[in-house]
Protein backbone atom coordinates (compact mmCIF):
# COMPACT_ATOMS: atom_id res chain seq x y z
CA UNK A 1 0.00 0.00 0.00
CA UNK A 2 2.69 2.50 -0.96
CA UNK A 3 0.55 4.59 -3.24
CA UNK A 4 -2.52 6.64 -2.28
CA UNK A 5 -4.02 5.27 -5.51
CA UNK A 6 -4.05 1.82 -3.90
CA UNK A 7 -6.16 3.29 -1.08
CA UNK A 8 -8.41 5.47 -3.27
CA UNK A 9 -8.69 2.78 -5.91
CA UNK A 10 -8.68 0.70 -7.95
CA UNK A 11 -11.57 1.76 -10.13
CA UNK A 12 -13.45 -1.51 -10.42
CA UNK A 13 -16.71 -3.23 -11.11
CA UNK A 14 -18.09 -4.47 -7.78
CA UNK A 15 -18.85 -5.98 -5.46
CA UNK A 16 -15.60 -7.33 -4.03
CA UNK A 17 -11.99 -6.32 -4.56
CA UNK A 18 -10.86 -9.89 -3.80
CA UNK A 19 -13.69 -11.95 -5.30
CA UNK A 20 -14.47 -9.76 -8.32
CA UNK A 21 -11.61 -7.38 -9.23
CA UNK A 22 -8.97 -9.94 -8.17
CA UNK A 23 -10.76 -12.62 -10.19
CA UNK A 24 -10.69 -10.42 -13.32
CA UNK A 25 -6.94 -9.98 -12.82
CA UNK A 26 -6.43 -13.74 -12.42
CA UNK A 27 -8.24 -14.25 -15.74
CA UNK A 28 -6.17 -11.51 -17.38
CA UNK A 29 -2.94 -13.00 -16.04
CA UNK A 30 -3.85 -16.45 -17.36
CA UNK A 31 -4.74 -14.97 -20.73
CA UNK A 32 -1.44 -13.18 -21.11
CA UNK A 33 0.57 -16.20 -19.92
CA UNK A 34 -1.25 -18.36 -22.49
CA UNK A 35 -0.42 -15.68 -25.05
CA UNK A 36 -3.95 -14.80 -26.14
CA UNK A 37 -7.59 -15.56 -25.63
CA UNK A 38 -8.31 -19.24 -24.93
CA UNK A 39 -10.99 -21.02 -26.96
CA UNK A 40 -11.87 -23.27 -24.01
CA UNK A 41 -11.53 -22.84 -20.24
CA UNK A 42 -12.42 -25.31 -17.52
CA UNK A 43 -12.51 -23.16 -14.37
CA UNK A 44 -12.12 -24.94 -11.03
CA UNK A 45 -13.01 -22.83 -7.98
CA UNK A 46 -11.65 -23.67 -4.53
CA UNK A 47 -12.58 -22.66 -0.98
CA UNK A 48 -14.25 -19.28 -0.53
CA UNK A 49 -14.25 -18.84 -4.32
CA UNK A 50 -16.31 -22.06 -4.60
CA UNK A 51 -18.66 -21.12 -1.77
CA UNK A 52 -19.48 -17.53 -2.69
CA UNK A 53 -18.78 -17.16 -6.41
CA UNK A 54 -22.38 -16.64 -7.50
CA UNK A 55 -23.08 -13.64 -5.28
CA UNK A 56 -19.70 -12.04 -6.03
CA UNK A 57 -19.71 -12.78 -9.74
CA UNK A 58 -16.33 -14.50 -9.36
CA UNK A 59 -17.15 -16.86 -12.26
CA UNK A 60 -18.10 -14.12 -14.69
CA UNK A 61 -15.18 -11.99 -13.50
CA UNK A 62 -12.70 -14.78 -14.33
CA UNK A 63 -14.27 -15.22 -17.77
CA UNK A 64 -14.15 -11.44 -18.30
CA UNK A 65 -10.42 -11.48 -17.55
CA UNK A 66 -9.85 -14.37 -19.95
CA UNK A 67 -11.62 -12.25 -22.59
CA UNK A 68 -9.18 -9.39 -21.93
CA UNK A 69 -11.49 -7.09 -19.96
CA UNK A 70 -9.97 -4.87 -17.25
CA UNK A 71 -11.44 -4.84 -13.70
CA UNK A 72 -13.36 -1.62 -14.43
CA UNK A 73 -14.91 -2.84 -17.70
CA UNK A 74 -18.68 -2.41 -17.53
CA UNK A 75 -19.18 -5.42 -19.83
CA UNK A 76 -18.09 -7.71 -16.96
CA UNK A 77 -21.67 -8.53 -15.81
CA UNK A 78 -22.39 -9.72 -19.38
CA UNK A 79 -19.13 -11.63 -19.84
CA UNK A 80 -20.81 -15.01 -20.35
CA UNK A 81 -22.65 -13.60 -23.37
CA UNK A 82 -19.44 -12.00 -24.62
CA UNK A 83 -17.68 -15.37 -24.23
CA UNK A 84 -20.13 -16.93 -26.68
CA UNK A 85 -19.66 -14.03 -29.07
CA UNK A 86 -15.84 -14.09 -28.84
CA UNK A 87 -15.55 -17.88 -29.09
CA UNK A 88 -14.64 -18.90 -25.55
CA UNK A 89 -16.27 -22.07 -24.25
CA UNK A 90 -16.09 -21.70 -20.45
CA UNK A 91 -17.28 -24.11 -17.76
CA UNK A 92 -17.36 -23.49 -14.00
CA UNK A 93 -16.90 -26.18 -11.34
CA UNK A 94 -16.18 -26.34 -7.62
CA UNK A 95 -13.12 -28.36 -6.62
CA UNK A 96 -10.83 -29.11 -3.70
CA UNK A 97 -7.40 -27.90 -4.84
CA UNK A 98 -5.72 -28.96 -1.58
CA UNK A 99 -3.79 -26.86 0.90
CA UNK A 100 -3.98 -23.54 -0.92
CA UNK A 101 -5.27 -20.00 -0.26
CA UNK A 102 -9.09 -19.91 0.21
CA UNK A 103 -9.51 -17.76 -2.89
CA UNK A 104 -7.85 -20.04 -5.42
CA UNK A 105 -8.76 -20.99 -8.97
CA UNK A 106 -7.30 -23.42 -11.50
CA UNK A 107 -7.92 -22.54 -15.11
CA UNK A 108 -7.43 -25.39 -17.59
CA UNK A 109 -7.03 -23.50 -20.83
CA UNK A 110 -6.91 -24.42 -24.49
CA UNK A 111 -5.40 -21.82 -26.82
CA UNK A 112 -6.50 -21.01 -30.35
CA UNK A 113 -3.57 -23.11 -31.62
CA UNK A 114 -4.74 -26.12 -29.58
CA UNK A 115 -2.04 -25.66 -26.90
CA UNK A 116 -3.21 -26.70 -23.43
CA UNK A 117 -2.02 -24.94 -20.28
CA UNK A 118 -3.19 -25.18 -16.67
CA UNK A 119 -2.75 -22.01 -14.61
CA UNK A 120 -3.46 -21.72 -10.87
CA UNK A 121 -3.65 -18.49 -8.92
CA UNK A 122 -5.06 -16.88 -5.79
CA UNK A 123 -6.69 -13.56 -4.99
CA UNK A 124 -4.92 -12.48 -1.82
CA UNK A 125 -6.91 -9.34 -0.88
CA UNK A 126 -7.58 -5.81 -2.03
CA UNK A 127 -7.42 -6.83 -5.68
CA UNK A 128 -3.91 -8.26 -5.36
CA UNK A 129 -3.23 -11.64 -6.93
CA UNK A 130 -0.52 -14.26 -7.18
CA UNK A 131 -0.12 -16.91 -9.87
CA UNK A 132 1.13 -20.04 -8.08
CA UNK A 133 1.37 -22.64 -10.83
CA UNK A 134 1.91 -22.53 -14.58
CA UNK A 135 1.70 -25.94 -16.24
CA UNK A 136 3.97 -28.23 -14.27
CA UNK A 137 5.82 -25.42 -12.51
CA UNK A 138 5.27 -23.90 -9.07
CA UNK A 139 5.79 -20.15 -9.32
CA UNK A 140 5.18 -16.94 -7.36
CA UNK A 141 4.10 -14.32 -9.84
CA UNK A 142 2.15 -11.25 -8.78
CA UNK A 143 2.04 -9.41 -12.08
CA UNK A 144 3.19 -6.14 -10.52
CA UNK A 145 5.97 -5.53 -13.04
CA UNK A 146 6.70 -6.13 -16.68
CA UNK A 147 7.72 -9.76 -17.02
CA UNK A 148 9.15 -12.34 -19.38
CA UNK A 149 7.90 -15.91 -19.00
CA UNK A 150 10.40 -18.21 -20.72
CA UNK A 151 10.21 -21.99 -21.03
CA UNK A 152 13.44 -23.72 -22.04
CA UNK A 153 15.53 -26.86 -21.76
CA UNK A 154 17.47 -26.97 -18.46
CA UNK A 155 21.08 -26.60 -19.61
CA UNK A 156 24.02 -24.30 -18.80
CA UNK A 157 24.05 -20.79 -20.26
CA UNK A 158 20.41 -20.25 -21.14
CA UNK A 159 19.74 -17.79 -18.30
CA UNK A 160 23.10 -16.06 -18.91
CA UNK A 161 22.21 -15.54 -22.57
CA UNK A 162 18.77 -14.17 -21.70
CA UNK A 163 20.06 -11.79 -19.03
CA UNK A 164 22.79 -10.47 -21.32
CA UNK A 165 20.15 -9.61 -23.94
CA UNK A 166 18.23 -7.73 -21.23
CA UNK A 167 21.40 -5.98 -20.09
CA UNK A 168 22.04 -4.89 -23.69
CA UNK A 169 18.56 -3.32 -23.70
CA UNK A 170 19.27 -1.53 -20.38
CA UNK A 171 16.36 -3.42 -18.85
CA UNK A 172 16.75 -4.00 -15.12
CA UNK A 173 15.70 -7.32 -13.56
CA UNK A 174 13.51 -6.84 -10.46
CA UNK A 175 13.07 -10.51 -9.51
CA UNK A 176 13.75 -13.85 -11.16
CA UNK A 177 12.03 -17.14 -10.41
CA UNK A 178 13.49 -20.27 -12.04
CA UNK A 179 12.11 -23.79 -11.68
CA UNK A 180 12.51 -27.03 -13.57
CA UNK A 181 10.64 -30.26 -14.06
CA UNK A 182 13.83 -32.33 -13.68
CA UNK A 183 17.58 -32.02 -14.25
CA UNK A 184 18.05 -31.40 -18.00
CA UNK A 185 14.25 -31.37 -18.32
CA UNK A 186 11.92 -28.50 -19.16
CA UNK A 187 12.44 -25.36 -17.09
CA UNK A 188 10.50 -22.14 -16.61
CA UNK A 189 11.88 -18.71 -15.78
CA UNK A 190 9.70 -15.79 -14.71
CA UNK A 191 11.79 -12.65 -14.98
CA UNK A 192 10.15 -9.53 -13.55
CA UNK A 193 11.52 -6.30 -14.97
CA UNK A 194 11.55 -2.59 -14.14
CA UNK A 195 11.18 -1.64 -17.81
CA UNK A 196 9.28 -3.19 -20.71
CA UNK A 197 11.20 -5.37 -23.18
CA UNK A 198 11.12 -4.38 -26.85
CA UNK A 199 9.63 -6.86 -29.31
CA UNK A 200 13.08 -7.11 -30.94
CA UNK A 201 14.67 -8.19 -27.66
CA UNK A 202 11.83 -10.64 -27.01
CA UNK A 203 12.51 -12.15 -30.44
CA UNK A 204 16.24 -12.42 -29.58
CA UNK A 205 15.36 -14.26 -26.35
CA UNK A 206 13.22 -16.67 -28.38
CA UNK A 207 16.29 -17.47 -30.53
CA UNK A 208 18.50 -18.38 -27.56
CA UNK A 209 19.66 -21.98 -27.83
CA UNK A 210 17.36 -24.16 -25.68
CA UNK A 211 14.47 -21.67 -25.39
CA UNK A 212 11.11 -22.99 -26.56
CA UNK A 213 8.58 -20.26 -25.75
CA UNK A 214 8.76 -16.62 -24.62
CA UNK A 215 5.87 -14.52 -23.39
CA UNK A 216 6.26 -10.80 -22.65
CA UNK A 217 3.68 -9.65 -20.09
CA UNK A 218 2.65 -6.13 -19.12
CA UNK A 219 2.11 -5.29 -15.43
CA UNK A 220 -1.30 -6.55 -14.30
CA UNK A 221 -1.87 -4.84 -10.99
CA UNK A 222 -4.18 -1.88 -11.43
CA UNK A 223 -4.13 1.05 -9.12
CA UNK B 1 3.30 7.49 0.50
CA UNK B 2 6.12 7.68 2.98
CA UNK B 3 6.20 5.66 6.16
CA UNK B 4 5.03 8.37 8.52
CA UNK B 5 2.66 8.79 11.48
CA UNK B 6 -0.56 10.82 11.45
CA UNK B 7 0.96 13.20 13.98
CA UNK B 8 4.06 13.73 11.81
CA UNK B 9 1.84 14.27 8.75
CA UNK B 10 -0.16 16.95 10.56
CA UNK B 11 2.94 18.67 11.96
CA UNK B 12 4.79 18.64 8.64
CA UNK B 13 1.79 19.98 6.74
CA UNK B 14 1.22 22.74 9.34
CA UNK B 15 4.89 23.72 9.38
CA UNK B 16 4.91 24.06 5.61
CA UNK B 17 1.51 25.73 5.46
CA UNK B 18 0.06 23.13 3.08
CA UNK B 19 -2.65 20.47 3.28
CA UNK B 20 -1.90 16.83 4.09
CA UNK B 21 -3.13 16.09 0.56
CA UNK B 22 -0.51 18.42 -0.94
CA UNK B 23 2.25 16.53 0.91
CA UNK B 24 0.85 13.17 -0.24
CA UNK B 25 0.72 14.38 -3.84
CA UNK B 26 4.31 15.66 -3.67
CA UNK B 27 5.57 12.26 -2.42
CA UNK B 28 3.44 10.37 -4.92
CA UNK B 29 5.04 12.41 -7.71
CA UNK B 30 8.52 11.55 -6.44
CA UNK B 31 7.76 7.83 -6.16
CA UNK B 32 5.84 7.47 -9.42
CA UNK B 33 8.15 9.84 -11.32
CA UNK B 34 5.12 11.61 -12.75
CA UNK B 35 4.18 15.31 -12.78
CA UNK B 36 1.62 16.59 -10.26
CA UNK B 37 -0.79 17.50 -13.05
CA UNK B 38 -0.94 13.88 -14.28
CA UNK B 39 -1.62 12.54 -10.79
CA UNK B 40 -4.25 15.20 -10.11
CA UNK B 41 -5.86 14.12 -13.37
CA UNK B 42 -5.76 10.48 -12.27
CA UNK B 43 -7.48 11.40 -9.00
CA UNK B 44 -9.94 13.58 -10.93
CA UNK B 45 -10.90 10.52 -12.94
CA UNK B 46 -11.67 8.72 -9.68
CA UNK B 47 -13.78 11.68 -8.57
CA UNK B 48 -15.73 11.37 -11.83
CA UNK B 49 -16.34 7.62 -11.25
CA UNK B 50 -17.59 8.42 -7.73
CA UNK B 51 -20.05 11.00 -9.07
CA UNK B 52 -21.31 8.62 -11.74
CA UNK B 53 -21.88 5.89 -9.16
CA UNK B 54 -23.87 8.28 -6.95
CA UNK B 55 -26.06 9.35 -9.89
CA UNK B 56 -26.64 5.77 -10.97
CA UNK B 57 -27.44 4.53 -7.47
CA UNK B 58 -29.92 7.33 -6.80
CA UNK B 59 -31.93 6.15 -9.80
CA UNK B 60 -32.33 2.78 -8.09
CA UNK B 61 -30.34 -0.40 -8.82
CA UNK B 62 -30.82 -4.04 -7.78
CA UNK B 63 -28.06 -6.40 -6.63
CA UNK B 64 -27.30 -9.58 -8.56
CA UNK B 65 -28.66 -11.71 -5.74
CA UNK B 66 -31.83 -9.60 -5.59
CA UNK B 67 -31.32 -9.15 -1.84
CA UNK B 68 -30.68 -5.41 -1.85
CA UNK B 69 -31.08 -2.18 -3.80
CA UNK B 70 -33.41 0.79 -4.04
CA UNK B 71 -32.72 2.22 -0.59
CA UNK B 72 -30.68 5.18 -1.86
CA UNK B 73 -33.63 6.12 -4.05
CA UNK B 74 -35.96 5.80 -1.08
CA UNK B 75 -33.87 8.15 1.07
CA UNK B 76 -33.42 10.62 -1.80
CA UNK B 77 -37.17 10.61 -2.39
CA UNK B 78 -37.77 11.50 1.25
CA UNK B 79 -35.31 14.37 0.88
CA UNK B 80 -36.89 15.66 -2.33
CA UNK B 81 -40.37 15.55 -0.81
CA UNK B 82 -38.93 17.59 2.05
CA UNK B 83 -40.60 15.27 4.51
CA UNK B 84 -38.95 17.22 7.31
CA UNK B 85 -40.54 15.22 10.10
CA UNK B 86 -38.80 12.12 8.81
CA UNK B 87 -35.45 13.83 8.20
CA UNK B 88 -34.48 13.96 11.84
CA UNK B 89 -30.82 14.13 10.83
CA UNK B 90 -31.37 17.18 8.64
CA UNK B 91 -30.43 17.73 5.01
CA UNK B 92 -26.63 17.29 5.21
CA UNK B 93 -26.77 13.91 6.95
CA UNK B 94 -29.63 12.70 4.76
CA UNK B 95 -27.75 13.61 1.58
CA UNK B 96 -24.58 11.87 2.77
CA UNK B 97 -26.60 8.77 3.65
CA UNK B 98 -28.35 8.67 0.27
CA UNK B 99 -25.02 9.05 -1.59
CA UNK B 100 -23.28 6.39 0.51
CA UNK B 101 -26.16 3.96 -0.07
CA UNK B 102 -26.16 4.79 -3.78
CA UNK B 103 -22.49 3.95 -4.33
CA UNK B 104 -22.70 0.79 -2.19
CA UNK B 105 -25.78 -0.38 -4.07
CA UNK B 106 -24.05 0.21 -7.40
CA UNK B 107 -21.15 -1.90 -6.09
CA UNK B 108 -23.51 -4.76 -5.19
CA UNK B 109 -25.10 -4.55 -8.64
CA UNK B 110 -21.69 -5.09 -10.29
CA UNK B 111 -21.49 -1.46 -11.33
CA UNK B 112 -18.35 0.67 -11.55
CA UNK B 113 -17.01 2.15 -8.29
CA UNK B 114 -13.75 3.29 -6.71
CA UNK B 115 -12.54 1.00 -3.91
CA UNK B 116 -12.05 3.39 -0.97
CA UNK B 117 -10.28 1.66 0.62
CA UNK B 118 -12.21 -1.52 -0.38
CA UNK B 119 -15.23 -2.49 -2.46
CA UNK B 120 -17.29 -3.26 0.63
CA UNK B 121 -16.68 0.22 2.07
CA UNK B 122 -16.76 2.16 -1.20
CA UNK B 123 -19.80 4.35 -0.39
CA UNK B 124 -18.54 6.21 2.67
CA UNK B 125 -15.87 8.49 1.16
CA UNK B 126 -17.93 9.60 -1.87
CA UNK B 127 -21.03 9.94 0.34
CA UNK B 128 -19.30 12.35 2.70
CA UNK B 129 -16.96 14.07 0.23
CA UNK B 130 -19.57 14.86 -2.41
CA UNK B 131 -22.35 15.91 -0.02
CA UNK B 132 -20.06 18.16 2.02
CA UNK B 133 -18.45 19.42 -1.20
CA UNK B 134 -21.82 20.48 -2.60
CA UNK B 135 -22.76 22.24 0.60
CA UNK B 136 -19.57 24.28 0.90
CA UNK B 137 -19.36 24.88 -2.85
CA UNK B 138 -16.02 23.10 -3.24
CA UNK B 139 -14.24 23.20 -6.59
CA UNK B 140 -13.08 19.96 -8.23
CA UNK B 141 -9.54 21.04 -7.42
CA UNK B 142 -10.27 21.17 -3.69
CA UNK B 143 -12.21 17.88 -3.84
CA UNK B 144 -9.17 16.26 -5.48
CA UNK B 145 -6.90 17.69 -2.79
CA UNK B 146 -9.29 16.33 -0.13
CA UNK B 147 -9.10 12.90 -1.81
CA UNK B 148 -5.29 12.99 -1.51
CA UNK B 149 -5.70 13.84 2.19
CA UNK B 150 -8.12 10.93 2.60
CA UNK B 151 -5.69 8.66 0.74
CA UNK B 152 -2.81 9.74 2.99
CA UNK B 153 -4.86 8.95 6.11
CA UNK B 154 -5.86 5.55 4.69
CA UNK B 155 -2.27 4.83 3.77
CA UNK B 156 -1.08 5.40 7.35
CA UNK B 157 -3.90 3.15 8.64
CA UNK B 158 -3.04 0.41 6.12
CA UNK B 159 0.60 0.49 7.17
CA UNK B 160 0.09 0.66 10.95
CA UNK B 161 -3.02 -1.56 11.13
CA UNK B 162 -5.03 -2.97 8.21
CA UNK B 163 -7.84 -2.00 5.86
CA UNK B 164 -8.90 -5.59 5.17
CA UNK B 165 -12.11 -7.00 6.64
CA UNK B 166 -10.68 -10.52 6.55
CA UNK B 167 -7.70 -9.36 8.62
CA UNK B 168 -9.33 -6.80 10.95
CA UNK B 169 -13.14 -6.92 10.69
CA UNK B 170 -15.45 -4.17 9.45
CA UNK B 171 -13.76 -1.60 11.70
CA UNK B 172 -10.78 -1.95 9.34
CA UNK B 173 -12.90 -1.39 6.22
CA UNK B 174 -15.82 0.89 7.13
CA UNK B 175 -13.87 2.31 10.09
CA UNK B 176 -10.93 3.26 7.89
CA UNK B 177 -13.24 4.60 5.18
CA UNK B 178 -15.04 6.79 7.75
CA UNK B 179 -11.68 8.03 9.06
CA UNK B 180 -10.58 8.93 5.54
CA UNK B 181 -13.93 10.60 4.78
CA UNK B 182 -13.82 12.59 8.04
CA UNK B 183 -10.33 13.89 7.25
CA UNK B 184 -11.54 14.97 3.81
CA UNK B 185 -14.64 16.64 5.28
CA UNK B 186 -12.59 18.58 7.84
CA UNK B 187 -10.34 19.87 5.08
CA UNK B 188 -13.35 20.90 2.94
CA UNK B 189 -14.78 22.62 6.00
CA UNK B 190 -11.64 24.73 6.33
CA UNK B 191 -10.05 22.77 9.18
CA UNK B 192 -6.35 22.44 9.94
CA UNK B 193 -4.18 19.37 9.27
CA UNK B 194 -4.23 18.69 13.03
CA UNK B 195 -8.05 18.74 12.96
CA UNK B 196 -7.97 16.31 10.02
CA UNK B 197 -6.02 13.71 12.00
CA UNK B 198 -8.21 14.31 15.06
CA UNK B 199 -11.21 13.46 12.86
CA UNK B 200 -9.42 10.23 11.83
CA UNK B 201 -9.06 9.30 15.51
CA UNK B 202 -12.65 10.20 16.40
CA UNK B 203 -14.06 8.14 13.50
CA UNK B 204 -11.97 5.07 14.26
CA UNK B 205 -12.95 5.28 17.93
CA UNK B 206 -16.63 5.45 16.95
CA UNK B 207 -16.43 2.28 14.88
CA UNK B 208 -13.80 0.34 16.84
CA UNK B 209 -14.66 -3.32 17.26
CA UNK B 210 -17.17 -3.41 14.42
CA UNK B 211 -17.28 -6.98 13.10
CA UNK B 212 -17.40 -8.22 9.50
CA UNK B 213 -20.34 -10.65 9.33
CA UNK B 214 -21.69 -10.66 5.76
CA UNK B 215 -24.88 -12.66 5.31
CA UNK B 216 -24.23 -15.47 2.83
CA UNK B 217 -20.73 -14.02 2.34
CA UNK B 218 -22.12 -11.32 0.05
CA UNK B 219 -21.06 -7.66 0.08
CA UNK B 220 -24.67 -6.64 0.75
CA UNK B 221 -26.12 -7.34 4.20
CA UNK B 222 -25.16 -5.51 6.37
CA UNK B 223 -22.41 -3.86 4.30
CA UNK B 224 -24.56 -1.44 2.30
CA UNK B 225 -26.34 0.07 5.30
CA UNK B 226 -23.10 0.11 7.29
CA UNK B 227 -21.72 2.40 4.61
CA UNK B 228 -24.57 4.80 5.39
CA UNK B 229 -24.18 4.64 9.17
CA UNK B 230 -20.40 4.96 8.86
CA UNK B 231 -20.88 8.11 6.75
CA UNK B 232 -22.88 9.44 9.72
CA UNK B 233 -20.02 8.62 12.10
CA UNK B 234 -17.60 10.41 9.75
CA UNK B 235 -19.78 13.54 9.74
CA UNK B 236 -20.06 13.46 13.54
CA UNK B 237 -16.28 13.10 13.87
CA UNK B 238 -15.61 15.89 11.36
CA UNK B 239 -18.09 18.18 13.13
CA UNK B 240 -16.38 17.60 16.47
CA UNK B 241 -12.88 18.05 15.03
CA UNK B 242 -13.85 21.29 13.26
CA UNK B 243 -15.24 22.62 16.55
CA UNK B 244 -11.86 21.97 18.16
CA UNK B 245 -12.69 18.72 20.00
CA UNK B 246 -9.60 16.54 20.44
CA UNK B 247 -9.31 12.81 20.98
CA UNK B 248 -7.84 12.07 24.43
CA UNK B 249 -5.98 9.09 22.94
CA UNK B 250 -3.72 10.47 20.16
CA UNK B 251 -4.61 9.49 16.55
CA UNK B 252 -1.69 7.10 15.97
CA UNK B 253 -2.41 5.24 19.20
CA UNK B 254 -6.05 4.90 18.11
CA UNK B 255 -4.94 3.40 14.77
CA UNK B 256 -2.65 0.95 16.58
CA UNK B 257 -5.50 -0.01 18.94
CA UNK B 258 -7.79 -0.67 15.97
CA UNK B 259 -5.11 -2.97 14.52
CA UNK B 260 -4.76 -4.79 17.84
CA UNK B 261 -8.54 -5.22 18.20
CA UNK B 262 -8.62 -6.59 14.66
CA UNK B 263 -6.01 -9.22 15.50
CA UNK B 264 -7.96 -10.21 18.64
CA UNK B 265 -11.31 -10.54 16.86
CA UNK B 266 -12.14 -14.22 16.30
CA UNK B 267 -12.08 -15.56 12.74
CA UNK B 268 -15.87 -16.04 12.88
CA UNK B 269 -16.23 -12.23 12.85
CA UNK B 270 -13.73 -11.49 10.08
CA UNK B 271 -15.43 -11.95 6.70
CA UNK B 272 -16.01 -15.70 7.05
CA UNK B 273 -19.83 -15.38 7.11
CA UNK B 274 -19.90 -17.66 10.18
CA UNK B 275 -20.76 -15.30 13.08
CA UNK B 276 -22.77 -12.17 13.83
CA UNK B 277 -25.64 -11.37 11.46
CA UNK B 278 -24.58 -14.22 9.16
CA UNK B 279 -25.34 -16.66 12.01
CA UNK B 280 -28.88 -15.41 12.68
CA UNK B 281 -31.84 -17.58 11.57
CA UNK B 282 -32.56 -15.10 8.79
CA UNK B 283 -28.90 -14.92 7.79
CA UNK B 284 -28.73 -18.69 7.54
CA UNK B 285 -31.99 -18.90 5.61
CA UNK B 286 -30.69 -16.37 3.06
CA UNK B 287 -27.41 -18.25 2.80
CA UNK B 288 -29.35 -21.41 1.96
CA UNK B 289 -31.18 -19.60 -0.82
CA UNK B 290 -28.33 -17.90 -2.70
Amino acid sequence: MNSVFQIIGPVMVGPSSSHTAGAVLLGLAARSILGGQPVAARILLHGSFAQTYRGHGTDIALVAGLLGMAPDDERIPDSMRWAKELGLDASIESADLGDVHPNTVRMELTGADGRRLDITGSSIGGGNIVITRIGKFDVQFKGENHALVVSYKDQPGVIANITSILAGEHVNIATMNVSREAKHGTALAIIELDQPVSSEATALVAQVNGVSTVMSLPPLAVS
Amino acid sequence: MRSISLQELAELASARGVTIGALALEWECQEAGEPAEALRGKMGERLRVMREAVARGLQGVKSRSGLTGGDAKLVAKGLAANASARLVGGEPLTTAISYALAVSEVNASMGRIVAAPTGGSCGILPGVLLSVGERVGATDESLIDALFTAGAAGSVIARRATVSGAAGGCQAECGSAAAMAAAAAVQLGGGTPQQCVQAVALSLKGLMGLVCDPVAGLVEVPCIKRNATSAGVALAAATMALAGVRSVVPPDEVVDAMGAVGRELPASLKETAVGGLAATPTGKRIAGQV
